[in-house]
C-alpha cells in the first residue's frame, strides 16, 4: 500500500516497484480537471458579478455626477425701488409680492443687448433663466431690505433645459424643430458662457432645498432629515427591544414548545414582504393609534419592526458563539446569570451585535415599500422640524423623482441615488471598523 | 518529562506521594457528603445513588471509562448540573454539614464556596490581573484597591504562576500558554478562598511539563484546601490523590486509598479497569 510505502522504516519491506492501488492515471486527471473546472465556474461566477456591479455604478454615476453641479448666470440685478416697492413703506408683504422675476429677466435683457420691447426675443430669454430665481431674489431682499435701490451681481439659477444643454444633454446637431433649444438661445449661451458669466457650479441646492416641481430647484433636505429621523427612531427603539429580547431566548428562556414557536416565528418575521409591514403601520399607527400621516415618526415605528427580527437574529448568532467554557468560567467563580451575561458574554459579542444592527439599520434605510403605505410619498416644501411634521425619506424620494416627467429630473434621480449609496457605504464602513476593533480572540 | 510511573504508588512530586503517608484523611470530619446521590438527564439516568465522604486537606480522585459518572458526579459538588437544560440531582450533598441542594442555598453562593478548573483552560479574554481580580472583586471580598492587588498577587503566587507574569499582568489571560492559563485559572479559583476545588480533567489538554507543574501544584494546594479531581490518567491519580474513587456506568464501584486502590482492589472490575483489560 502506498501509504505504508511513503514511511521511511516500512520502505525496506515493501516492493517500492509494486505500483499502488491507487496508481490510476485517468481517474487522477479526471479528478483535476473536474477541481479547475469548478474553479473556473466560480471566477466566471464572480466575474459576471462584478460585470453588473460595473455597469450599475458606472450607469448611476454617468447619469448622477451631473446633479451635483447647476448652472447659474451671473447677473448684474438692479433692485428697483419702483419695481419692488413703489410706495416706498418697504412693509414686508409688498416685499414678498413684488415681482423679482421681471427684476432677473430685465437683468438678462441688459447682459443680451435685447430691446425689451421685442416680444419673441424675450420670450426666448426669459426661457433662458429658472422660474424659481423669483424667490431666489425674493430671500435675498426680504433678509436685507437695504438692497433695494442698489445694483448686485447675482447667480441666478438658470432653467433646466439650459442646464441641460450645458450639461450636454441636448444634441446642437439635431434640427432646431427637434431640441427644446433654439439656435438663439444656444447663441446666446455660447456668449454668455465665453463671457465667463455662465458657469456649472456646486448645487449646495440638492442638499438643502426641498420639494419643487422645478429640476434646478428640487433637493433632497427632507429626505434626509426624514431619513436621519426614521434612523434615530430605528436605533433608539430597536436596538434595546431586540438586543434584550435575543439574551433572554438564548441565556435565560427555558427550551420548550412555546420558545420554539417564538424563534419559529422571529426567523419568519425576517422574511415577511415590506409592505406588510406598512400595511400594519397603516392600520395600527395611523387609524387605531391616531399618529399623524407621512410622519417620519410612523416610518420609524414601522420600520423598527421591520428591522426588529435582523436585530434579535445577529444578536442570538453572536451571542451563540460565545464559547460556553467562557459562561462556565463565570458560573465557576461564582458569578449569577446576570452577571456572566453582562460581564463576560455581551462584551464579547459586541462586535456581531454592531454589525447585525447596522446591517438592519441598512436594510430600513433603503426601504420603499411601507413607507408608501404610511404616505410618506408627499410633495413637502416645508423642512419638518420634528419626526411629526410631514417628511419624506432618501427611497422614496428617488422613486418620487424618477416618476417625474422633466428631463432635469434623470439627473436628480441618479444623483439622489449617488448620496443613498454614499451613506450605505459609509455606515458599512462603520460596521466594519467597529468590528475589527472590537473583535476578541479566545 | 514527567516520570510514568509502572509501579502503581510512585508519585511525581518532590515532596513524595501524599498515599505513602498514613491515611489519616479521617481523622478530621470530611468536608463533603453525598448521600444517594443520582443524576438524570431528560429520561436517562447517568449517576445512581453515590454514597462518598471527601475528607479535607486531602486529593481526592475519580478515575473510571469514559461515561461512567465521574464527571457528571463532580459537577454536583457545586450545582453546575443546575445549568444544563433537562439534568435534575436527586438526593444531598451536604459541605460543611450544609445540604447543598436545600431550597434555601443560592446556587450562585455554592459556586462561590466550591470553585472549580475545567479541562480546557478557560481564562477571560481579559488580563490576567482582571482574571483573578473578578471573583474577588463581584463576591465583594476586597475592600479597596490596594486588598484585591493583595489578593491577586497572592493567589497568582499560589498558583505558581506570579514569578512567570508578574511583569505584564495587564496582558491577555489568554495570551500565556496552554499550562499558564490553567494555572491562571486555578489562581482564579482559589482567589475567592474557596471551600472545596473540583477540577475536571485539569491536565487532559497540557504537554507533560505543564501537567508535571499543575500536579506539583494540586499536591501544594492540599496543604490548604479539599481537592477533587476527575482524571483519566491512571498514573495521575496515584501521583496526586490520597483517595481514589472508581466509577463505572453510573455507579461508585469502590472508594479508598489510592495506595489501595492500585495495589488492591476489592472489587474485581477496579482490578480490571486499573490493569488496563476496558476502559
Amino acid at each position: 500500500m502506498s501509504v505504508v510505502a511513503d514511511d521511511p522504516i516500512m520502505t525496506d519491506i515493501a516492493a517500492p516497484d509494486v505500483p499502488s492501488r491507487f496508481d490510476n492515471p485517468a481517474l487522477m486527471r479526471g479528478r483535476r480537471r473536474a477541481e479547475i473546472r469548478f474553479q473556473l465556474y466560480g471566477l466566471a461566477a464572480i466575474a459576471i458579478g462584478l460585470a453588473f456591479l460595473v455597469i450599475l455604478f458606472t450607469s448611476i454615476i454617468r447619469n448622477g455626477w451631473t446633479a451635483f453641479f447647476q448652472s447659474s448666470i451671473e447677473l448684474p440685478i438692479t433692485f428697483d425701488a419702483q419695481e419692488i416697492d413703489p410706495d416706498g413703506n418697504r412693509s414686508p408683504k409688498a416685499l414678498a409680492e413684488a415681482n423679482y422675476q421681471k427684476i432677473a429677466y430685465a437683468a438678462l435683457y441688459k447682459v443680451l443687448g435685447i430691446d425689451p420691447a421685442n416680444r419673441s426675443q424675450r420670450t426666448a430669454a426669459n426661457a433662458l433663466l429658472s422660474r424659481e430665481a423669483d424667490s431666489q431674489l425674493r430671500e435675498m431682499v426680504t433678509a436685507h431690505p437695504s438692497l433695494i435701490g442698489q445694483t448686485k451681481t447675482v447667480w441666478v439659477l438658470a432653467s433646466g433645459n439650459a442646464d441641460a444643454f450645458m450639461k450636454g444633454k441636448i444634441d446642437r446637431a439635431l434640427p432646431q424643430e427637434n431640441r427644446q433649444i433654439s439656435d438663439q438661445q444656444t447663441a446666446w449661451i455660447d456668449k454668455l458662457t465665453g463671457d465667463g458669466i455662465m458657469k456649472k457650479l456646486f448645487n449646495a441646492g440638492l442638499f438643502t432645498n426641498t420639494a419643487s416641481s422645478q429640476p434646478e430647484t428640487a433637493g433632497l433636505a427632507v429626505a434626509l432629515l426624514g431619513s436621519f429621523y426614521i434612523m434615530l427612531i430605528v436605533v433608539v427603539l430597536s436596538v434595546p427591544l431586540g438586543v434584550a429580547a435575543a439574551i433572554y431566548l438564548e441565556e435565560f428562556a427555558p427550551k420548550n414548545r412555546f420558545t420554539d414557536l417564538i424563534e419559529v416565528n422571529i426567523n419568519n418575521l425576517a422574511a415577511v414582504p415590506s409592505i406588510v409591514f406598512g400595511l400594519l403601520g397603516l392600520a395600527v399607527f395611523i387609524n387605531f393609534a391616531g399618529l399623524p400621516r407621512s410622519a417620519s415618526l410612523v416610518g420609524g415605528l414601522v420600520l423598527t419592526l421591520r428591522t426588529l427580527p435582523t436585530v434579535i437574529i445577529a444578536t442570538r448568532a453572536a451571542i451563540g458563539a460565545v464559547p460556553p467554557s467562557i459562561r462556565e468560567a463565570a458560573l465557576g467563580v461564582g458569578a449569577s446569570r446576570v452577571q456572566t451575561v453582562f460581564h463576560h458574554v455581551l462584551p464579547l459579542s459586541l462586535p456581531g451585535i454592531i454589525t447585525g444592527t447596522i446591517l438592519g439599520l441598512i436594510q430600513a434605510l433603503g426601504e420603499t415599500a411601507p413607507l408608501l403605505m404610511i404616505g410618506m410619498v408627499a410633495f413637502v416644501v416645508d423642512i419638518p422640524k420634528s419626526p411629526l411634521d410631514p417628511a419624506t425619506a432618501l427611497p422614496v424620494q428617488i422613486y418620487m423623482w424618477a416618476t417625474e416627467a422633466e428631463r432635469g429630473f434623470v439627473e436628480k434621480t441618479a444623483g439622489a441615488t449617488i448620496v443613498l449609496l454614499v451613506i450605505l457605504a459609509v455606515m458599512n464602513i462603520i460596521a466594519m471598523v467597529l468590528r475589527n476593533r472590537y473583535e476578541r480572540k479566545w | 518529562m514527567v516520570e510514568i510511573s509502572v509501579g502503581p504508588v510512585e508519585g511525581a512530586s518532590p515532596a513524595g506521594p501524599g498515599s505513602a503517608r498514613p491515611d489519616t484523611a479521617y481523622k478530621r470530619p470530611p468536608k463533603a457528603t453525598a448521600r444517594n446521590v443520582s443524576v438524570f438527564y431528560g429520561e436517562k439516568q447517568a449517576l445512581f445513588g453515590v454514597n462518598l465522604d471527601i475528607p479535607d486537606r486531602n486529593v481526592m480522585a475519580f478515575i473510571g471509562p469514559s461515561g461512567c459518572g465521574k464527571s457528571t458526579f463532580l459537577r454536583c459538588f457545586n450545582r453546575m448540573n443546575d445549568t444544563i437544560t433537562g439534568a435534575r440531582v436527586k438526593g444531598e450533598i451536604k459541605i460543611q454539614g450544609k445540604n447543598i441542594y436545600d431550597p434555601d442555598v443560592d446556587p450562585v453562593q455554592v459556586r462561590a464556596r466550591v470553585g472549580m478548573v475545567f479541562q480546557k483552560p478557560n481564562p477571560f479574554p481579559k488580563s490576567i490581573f482582571e482574571n483573578v481580580a473578578y471573583g474577588p472583586r463581584i463576591h465583594g471580598l476586597a475592600k479597596t484597591k490596594a486588598d484585591l492587588e493583595e489578593i491577586v498577587v497572592k493567589s497568582l503566587k499560589r498558583a505558581g504562576l506570579f514569578e512567570e507574569v508578574k511583569d505584564r499582568l495587564d496582558s491577555e489571560g489568554t495570551s500565556l500558554s496552554g499550562g499558564q492559563q490553567q494555572r491562571l485559572c486555578i489562581a482564579r479559583a482559589i482567589a475567592v478562598s474557596p471551600e472545596v476545588i473540583l477540577m475536571d480533567e485539569p491536565c487532559s489538554a497540557l504537554d507533560p511539563i505543564a501537567t508535571a507543574k499543575v500536579e506539583e501544584l494540586i499536591d501544594e494546594l492540599r496543604e490548604n484546601y479539599c481537592i477533587v479531581i476527575v482524571t483519566h490518567n491512571m498514573q495521575q491519580a496515584a501521583r496526586v490523590s490520597q483517595r481514589t474513587a472508581f466509577f463505572h456506568l453510573g455507579y461508585l464501584v469502590e472508594e479508598d486509598t489510592t495506595d489501595q486502590i492500585f495495589t488492591n482492589p476489592t472489587e474485581r472490575r477496579t482490578q480490571d479497569y486499573i490493569t488496563g483489560r476496558f476502559g
